[in-house]
């Protein structure tokens, strides 16, 4: 009844005429029999989504981006015409007649997306493609940056007295500790090679403190020798005052200027 | 004499910075005494005091000038060239200048006026040994200004320059400071000029650059650098700009490159004989380099003296860095300074007798200020203090101003000034700024 009365809508003649014919039907005597006016082609007539007169088809069946990388997701995206039953494979079912839906496939997948109807069965197919992600470049523990950490955690400073390169005992005794930290060192590490900074605190002259830092690396590495590390691996630079490592001006700040330093070489 | 041990009393007392040995450095040799009357306006005006005190400040101050004491003058002064007779005994015959007690070798007198709302200067300059007028004017000129003190400034300035200029006192104007900037976030090389303009980066290491020197005739620039891993000497051609060859020896430190005033030679500091550094000399690119200092004790800074070309300063320590004194040779080692404190940055006079250093004398250790000694008796004026540390000090070429580096600011930056503290001008305010050498 229903589908009459639409297939009608444009013909208000013709409801009345049928509302008409049932009235005088109901008041009895007879009544010829109306025929519905032709309906208008292509007039305006929003043609029904299950009209069983039209094959199913694939509006849109798209995967964006296209490409990703493992990991990454992506969005299938559908839209299909005169269909009962849609479904797109790999694991993705039944779904409606248009829509979306994240997907993080493993690697490149197709997906195909089937739609049914009373008129027939159209397919549809998008591909994703997946690329392996680039390598992560993960520090693997190369021997440079385990010596770094040899080197800055195991040996100490020696300190120094104002104007002077004289090896104190505390630096006697840190130095001996360090001479036993560079023949480990030189033993896990052995084409590498340490640096002996020295350097000066902010009172002096500038050119005169480049001299006398000079000397406190010497005096360092002499002394690093004599207790049996190899000179040649003992590399030496003076930084004067240029490199404080603090520049309050207390003594405690001087104090901790006036040292010998080690880095490993590059 | 008595006046100059009483100075040098008041000095070592530490109560008085000193006039007497910064003065001397004025005297090229030749300061004819100059008298120059106090001005006066035809047309009144309040200004006239701020023109007499500019005027004669700016021709004391060149040093140029010994200035005749006013309380010397005679009662009548003259203010135009007609007002001169041939003899007066009161001020207005030239003889009245020339003689005692004035004993003037020039007078600079005249007058102003205000016209069509304009400050007018009349000054002449006159060489009151000659005997007219014709022969003794030297200078006979208006200025112009705006009748204000403002005005009455601008024309005492321009008066006194032209004066300045006839007895060859040089303005700056085309002279360059090199020095050292870290504003870059590292230490490199800059130029600017005289008056702090134009500043300029020349290296671009982004290491540690430091340690300018200049070259007498300006051409060459040498310095140090980290850029290869320790402390080396670089020689830059200052006009193009680009690295000329230097043969660095093998050590630990080179440092400390001066030039030998002949500019045939560096003087550097060396560790290459295997201990301290020593002051050695070489060709320009290094080559032909001989040992000059000999001591167990580290030197550094070695200047040789303009005047003898023979004489060299430099600083050695420990205990506690001095000023020394040795001839190109290594021989005649002497100590200049006088054990007190620590001293530093030696820089000697065009005169071969005066020499700026740093010096921590009187203060605690670290608290730096300049100073200004005559080498002959060794005797010294203190240039800066209670104004921060001051050190680097370097004379521009006109053997009357210096530059120097301060922290009185905060940061370190780059000042100027007469040798006597007057024209006291900073240069620099963008980071630390260090080491400033003073080319022509």
């Amino acid at each position: 009844m229903k589908k009459r009365m639409r297939m009608l809508k444009t013909s208000g003649i013709g409801i009345i005429c049928m509302a008409a014919a049932l009235t005088i039907a109901g008041c009895g005597g007879k009544v010829k029999p109306y025929t519905p006016p032709t309906p208008t082609v292509g007039g305006g007539v929003t043609p029904p989504s299950d009209n069983g007169s039209l094959k199913p088809t694939v509006l849109q069946f798209t995967v964006e981006p296209s490409v990703i990388e493992r990991g990454q997701s992506a969005t299938l995206r559908w839209s299909v015409n005169n269909a009962t039953t849609i479904s797109i494979d790999n694991g993705i079912g039944d779904v409606q007649s248009s829509g979306t839906r994240r997907i993080t496939p493993a690697e490149t997948t197709t997906y195909r997306l089937s739609a049914s109807g009373p008129q027939g069965v159209v397919n549809g197919t998008t591909t994703v493609t997946v690329t392996n992600p680039a390598p992560v470049t993960t520090p693997t523990p190369t021997n440079k940056s385990t010596l770094d950490q040899e080197v800055n955690t195991l040996l100490q400073d020696a300190y120094f007295d104002y104007d002077s390169n004289q090896i104190r005992s505390d630096a006697r005794d840190a130095l001996a500790k360090d001479a036993d930290s560079l023949k480990k060192i030189f033993a896990d590490f052995p084409t590498a090679s340490v640096i002996v900074e020295g350097h000066c605190d902010e009172r002096g002259s500038a050119e005169y403190n480049l001299g006398l830092a000079d000397q406190r690396a010497s005096a360092t590495k002499e002394y690093l020798v004599s207790l049996g590390v190899p000179a040649a691996k003992l590399k030496t630079v003076s930084y004067g005052k240029e490199r404080p490592q603090c520049t309050e001006a207390t003594e405690a700040c001087y104090q901790k200027n006036r040292r010998a330093h080690f880095t490993a070489a590059q | 004499m008595i006046k100059r041990i009483a100075l040098l009393l008041l000095v070592l007392s530490g109560t008085a910075s000193g006039q007497a040995i910064t003065a001397d450095i004025f005297k090229g040799g030749n300061t004819p005494n100059m008298a120059v009357i106090d001005f006066r306006s035809s047309s009144g005006g309040g200004y006239m005091s701020t023109f007499n005190s500019t005027l004669f400040a700016d021709l004391q101050d060149s040093g140029l000038f010994k200035m005749v004491p006013k309380s010397f003058y005679p009662l009548q002064v003259p203010q135009r060239p007609e007002d001169f007779k041939p003899a007066s005994g009161q001020g207005l015959a030239m003889a009245d200048w020339a003689g005692s007690p004035v004993n003037a070798n020039y007078l600079a007198y005249g007058y102003t006026a205000v016209q069509n709302g304009q400050l007018v200067l009349y000054g002449w300059l006159y060489d009151v040994a000659q005997q007219n007028a014709q022969a003794a004017q030297v200078i006979g000129s208006r200025y112009f200004g705006t009748p204000d003190d403002a005005g009455a400034r601008k024309v005492a300035h321009e008066f006194a320059n032209d004066i300045i200029a006839k007895f060859g006192g040089g303005t700056l104007a085309g002279s360059k400071i090199y020095f050292v900037s870290d504003r870059t976030g590292a230490k490199e090389i800059w130029v600017m000029d005289y008056d702090g303009s134009n500043q300029r980066q020349l290296t671009f290491y982004k290491s540690i650059a430091i340690q300018p020197s200049v070259s007498p005739d300006g051409t060459k620039l040498a310095f140090v650098s980290y850029d290869k891993g320790t402390p080396r000497i670089v020689m830059l051609d200052t006009v193009t700009g680009r690295p000329l060859q230097f043969y660095n020896q093998q050590a630990s430190v080179n440092e400390t490159p001066s030039f030998s005033p002949d500019g045939k030679e560096l003087y550097y500091a060396s560790t290459a004989a295997g201990k301290e550094a020593q002051i050695y000399a070489s060709n320009l690119n290094g080559t032909n380099f001989r040992r000059i200092g000999v001591a167990k004790a580290i030197q550094v800074e070695p200047k040789v003296n303009p005047k003898n070309g023979s004489q060299i300063a430099f600083a050695q320590g420990p205990k506690n860095e001095q000023l020394f004194l040795m001839n190109t040779e290594g021989a005649n080692v002497e100590r200049l300074t006088n054990g007190e404190g620590e001293a530093a940055s030696p820089s000697w006079h065009s005169d071969g007798q005066h020499m700026l250093f740093a010096w921590t004398r009187g203060y605690a250790t670290g608290n730096w200020n300049v100073f200004l000694m005559d080498v002959t008796t060794r005797e010294y004026d203190q240039l800066t203090s209670s104004a921060g540390r001051n050190e680097n000090p370097n004379w521009a070429p006109d053997g009357r101003h210096l530059a120097f580096k301060s922290n009185r600011t905060g940061k370190w930056q780059i000042w100027t000034m007469l040798a006597n503290g007057n024209q006291l001008n900073r240069l620099t305010n963008s980071g630390n700024n260090e080491s400033p050498v003073w080319s022509k």
